[in-house]
């Protein structure tokens, strides 16, 4: 069974000045978004208040979520601790506004006051047994380490390419590997969604996953290059793309069905890690095809760039 | 004519089996069990305590799967964790205090394959419901602590050695130090060398002098501050084990994060409450002048009469629970307490603790034992308990304090800044009372700086949920590739199959927690490691299409995919690698997943798919291939 014409042979290259206006249209959209709507970062990030409320009768978690809509904290978390009248809810401090003190230090008191007189309103019997405050810290150091982890993999990744390929192609790579990130926090940002540490991870995951994308192709360019006698550059990258993509969409497809499981039967846990998934599949694949090769015609990858390595390494020698 | 040399198919086939074998521990749910453990002064637990625990469980119709005894402690696994909750409640109204009962999820993996080392995963925290608290030790607080007892001991060092000095006092900004000000600078001269001599781990250095102030600076060396802080933190862990084990937790996690953070997970606890109570407690502890010895006739007395003697307290020994008479007159207190080691006495050989104090100790202990020589002296241990309570709408703390003694002995001579507990019991005795000693001297408080609680509802559903999402993304994928690649995508079928079941094994093996970020990343890895299979099956088809023969086309499928796969995965470890130095558990978990995963799929996808193609099309003359 095959779905693509293995002869198809769309002239991607063709459109490259659109495709690289739109690719640079969405990151300064994406730079804008982040900027102004900013990601809407969770607990993990943020730090946050945590409460345990007791009853003393049973309880149904949609009344307190109610109760607390009411009093105007919709963004609260409710969950049960074992049991119907035990109630834990974790809010973000700016959910209520008056707790936050003009130098941006949390009054907790003033929460807890808050949260127990909303929920007494409709039950008088609730009575907040403990409440925590997370330390923004954690959060922060949290944020810090993300963007260190996607320094690194960037970084390395370049190191890896330039060693193995040549410097357009790392630079090449890393270039839409930055649009990547950038388009799916800007997505994020735009529905604002909640970003927790499992979509730091998915965030990570995604360069990942794309910088794969990524490689494929170029191995085909470099591989095409070699072969040709007379080598065209666009030619050879058109081809290249043609070549793989086949792969590059059925790869795609596979990995977004599994994605696509995760979110519907994986529960809210991994919801966030999910969804941001299937945005950098879709984003990753987009640009493997319309953005990175048009950066490395740009850089001017030549036949003769990639052909001295082959001579001096007998080990490539032997590879196609 | 298989290309494909025979000791790969061994390899294959290890690989195989070695997945299956180490995979297999998984598949046996864990029991829901009660561990009942003795305390120290408990009667031991042996057979009649098995029969009373099994009477007990009668009495109420609660069916028990079995009661046994194993070593030091008794195990009831129960059929669910309802059973389990009233199971417990059951034996510990038979036992009494002397027992811990704590829920324990038993193993059921048979004999022989934990005999191999076979094991299943760790279940994180969101899986099985539970407490997770990370805290900070206050180094701040360890700093003043050193600067402020170095300050002390230098100006009894000036005095001892007649040095005259103007001031000793720290430095108003944390960290710089201790400033000295001195009246000549011969005085400096000869106060730079004592201190240097005395105290290692002080820099010493020449100030600005002005005038008749001859200033000198003392700071405590950045490596000195560093192993304290290390040592603040491995004295914490020591004490959080020995109270969170009073809780009974039957497998919490205590660990140490970073430099400065302790993690402390307690698997199947709901109420954090009591947790944090006993995380929060501190400690100190007090030398007293004794006024007699535990269980003595006096104490006895004492203790049935209730007429105490108005300069003494009545404390009960911990462990032994005899009471002890002790005077109120407080000799030393943690606070002046350097160290203490547990070791051998060279002299008789019995287990002793060595107990180091700092110089204001030192003095006031060389004055108290000079005086009270072959009197006794206790150690009194204050443990105080921070409860908050909600009055009124307004927050209302009561300490509750605890002390009991865990030390009397005679003094056999003065002795000041060092000196030796012997006669102790036992090597563990001995190593238990050192503990106690340092923690009572705890150098920092620590702050939770996160909590967390999870249900154990909310851990059942995520287990539930996170099997569906890993079987039906497999299931989904293996129709995909059957569908579009035929007998190629039935043969990348079972390298995928493999690859969860080798990536499950080698997880297993090393122990790696399963959480559900961790989940997620088993999911992604099944959906990307096709990805060598589609690179394989595309060249395959592509060699086809430019004329190669069915052999031909496998050959040149394999080998002009593997370079391609190479650098795919190797970008993609990179990635991975990244996401396993990050400090915070859940997305280490997945990383370290993601890692194992595209390593295990390196191997299943290329070599495990290129024996079985081998194994199919090898010997037969081919027309056309199924891909």
């Amino acid at each position: 069974m095959e779905i693509f014409n293995h002869d198809s042979n769309i002239p991607f290259l063709g459109m490259r000045k659109y495709s690289i206006a739109i690719a640079l249209a969405l990151m300064i959209a994406s730079i804008a978004l982040i900027a102004t709507k900013g990601l809407n970062y969770g607990l993990d990030f943020t730090g946050g208040v945590s409460m345990v409320v007791d009853y003393d009768q049973s309880v149904q978690i949609a009344d307190v979520r109610d109760a607390l809509a009411k009093g105007g904290l919709d963004h609260a978390v409710v969950q049960t601790l074992g049991g119907t009248r035990e109630v834990s809810i974790r809010m973000q401090p700016k959910d209520d506004p008056g707790a936050v003190q003009t130098d941006g230090k949390v009054n907790l008191d003033r929460i807890a006051a808050d949260v127990t007189r909303m929920l007494q309103a409709s039950r008088p019997d609730a009575k907040l047994k403990s409440r925590d405050y997370v330390g923004s810290e954690v959060g922060a150091e949290l944020r810090s380490d993300g963007t260190v982890a996607a320094v690194f993999v960037i970084l390395g990744i370049m190191a890896y390419l330039w060693i193995r390929f040549e410097r357009r192609f790392a630079i090449a790579a890393v270039a839409t590997e930055i649009h990547d990130v950038l388009v799916t926090l800007g997505i994020l940002a735009l529905v604002q969604r909640e970003f927790d540490m499992t979509v730091l991870a998915s965030v990570l995951a995604v360069i990942g996953y794309s910088i794969n994308d990524k490689v494929v192709v170029f191995d085909r360019i470099r591989e095409l290059f070699r072969l040709a006698r007379k080598a065209e550059p666009e030619e050879i990258l058109n081809r290249s793309i043609n070549n793989t993509l086949s792969r590059t969409i059925i790869t795609s497809l596979f990995t977004a069905i599994t994605m696509g499981a995760l979110y519907f039967f994986g529960g809210p846990a991994v919801h966030g890690f999910a969804v941001t998934m299937l945005i950098g599949i879709l984003v990753g694949t987009l640009s493997s095809i319309f953005v990175a090769s048009p950066i490395l015609l740009w850089l001017g990858v030549s036949k003769k760039d990639l052909m001295p390595v082959t001579k001096e390494n007998p080990e490539l020698a032997r590879r196609p | 004519m298989s290309d494909f040399p025979r000791w790969k198919y061994a390899l294959v086939a290890l690989v195989m089996l070695f997945g299956i074998i180490y995979a297999l521990p998984n598949a046996f749910i864990p029991l829901p069990a009660v561990q009942v453990t003795a305390n120290r002064d408990a009667a031991p637990i042996d057979q009649s305590t098995q029969q009373k625990v099994a009477a007990a469980l009668t009495a109420q119709h609660i069916a028990a799967g079995e009661v046994k005894v194993q070593g030091d402690h008794l195990l009831a696994t129960f059929t669910n964790s309802d059973v389990q909750k009233s199971g417990a409640d059951a034996i510990k109204a038979a036992l009494g205090d002397g027992y811990t009962v704590a829920f324990k999820l038993q193993s059921t993996v048979p004999g022989w394959l934990s005999a191999i080392g076979a094991r299943s995963m760790p279940l994180g925290l969101d899986l099985q419901g539970g407490v997770h608290f990370l805290m900070q030790v206050d180094e701040n607080d360890v700093i003043d602590k050193q600067e402020n007892s170095y300050a002390d001991d230098i100006r009894g060092l000036l005095r001892d050695k007649n040095i005259r000095y103007e001031s000793v006092a720290r430095n108003p900004v944390r960290g710089q130090g201790i400033a000295v000000i001195l009246r000549s600078a011969d005085d400096r001269a000869k106060a730079s060398d004592d201190i240097a001599n005395e105290y290692t781990d002080l820099l010493v250095a020449d100030g600005p002098s002005t005038g008749d102030r001859f200033v000198l600076n003392a700071t405590v060396k950045p490596e000195k501050l560093r192993e304290l802080s290390l040592n603040t933190i491995k004295q914490n862990l020591a004490t959080l084990r020995n109270r969170i084990n009073a809780l009974g937790v039957s497998e919490p996690l205590i660990q140490q994060q970073g430099d400065s953070r302790i993690v402390v997970e307690l698997a199947g606890v709901q109420d954090p409450a009591e947790a944090k109570k006993l995380i929060g407690a501190t400690a100190t502890l007090q030398y007293r002048a004794g006024i007699g010895y535990a269980g003595d006739q006096a104490a006895q007395d004492a203790a049935r009469t209730g007429s105490i003697p108005p300069d003494a307290n009545l404390y009960y020994m911990r462990g032994s629970h005899l009471p002890v008479l002790v005077s109120k007159q407080i000799i030393v207190t943690g606070n002046e307490l350097v160290d203490a080691v547990s070791g051998t006495d060279t002299q008789s050989g019995t287990p002793m603790v060595s107990v180091t104090l700092n110089a204001t100790g030192a003095k006031k202990m060389g004055d108290f034992t000079n005086a009270n020589i072959q009197k006794p002296m206790a150690v009194v241990y204050v443990e105080r308990v921070t409860e908050t309570k909600m009055v009124d709408g307004k927050e209302v703390r009561t300490p509750k304090i605890t002390e009991s003694v865990i030390n009397d002995a005679t003094i056999q001579s003065a002795f000041s800044r060092q000196f030796q507990t012997t006669g102790l019991g036992s090597q563990k005795e001995a190593s238990d009372l050192a503990l106690l000693l340092k923690g009572g001297a705890l150098a920092a408080p620590v702050d939770i700086v996160e909590e967390r609680v999870i249900g154990a509802s909310l851990g059942q559903d995520n287990i539930d949920q996170g099997f569906k999402a890993v079987l039906l993304g497999l299931a989904l994928v293996l129709l995909a590739a059957a569908i579009y690649y035929k007998l190629f995508g039935l043969v990348a079928d079972i390298a995928l199959f493999f690859n969860l079941v080798i990536l499950v094994a080698v997880m297993s093996l090393i122990g790696v927690t399963l959480t559900m970020p961790g989940v997620a990343g088993i999911v992604l890895t099944l959906g990307m490691a096709i990805d060598a299979n589609v690179l394989i099956c595309e060249r395959v088809r592509e060699e086809l299409r430019n004329g190669s023969t069915p052999h031909a086309a496998i050959r040149a499928g394999y080998e002009k995919a593997w370079s391609t796969i190479l650098d795919a995965n190797v970008t993609h470890l990179i990635a991975a690698l990244a996401l396993t130095t990050m400090g915070t558990g859940a997305i280490k978990g997945f990383g370290v997943t993601l890692m194992i995963g595209i390593l295990t799929s390196l191997f299943t996808s290329v070599t495990l798919t290129h024996a079985f193609t081998a194994l199919i099309h090898g010997h037969r003359k081919l027309k056309t291939l199924s891909v």
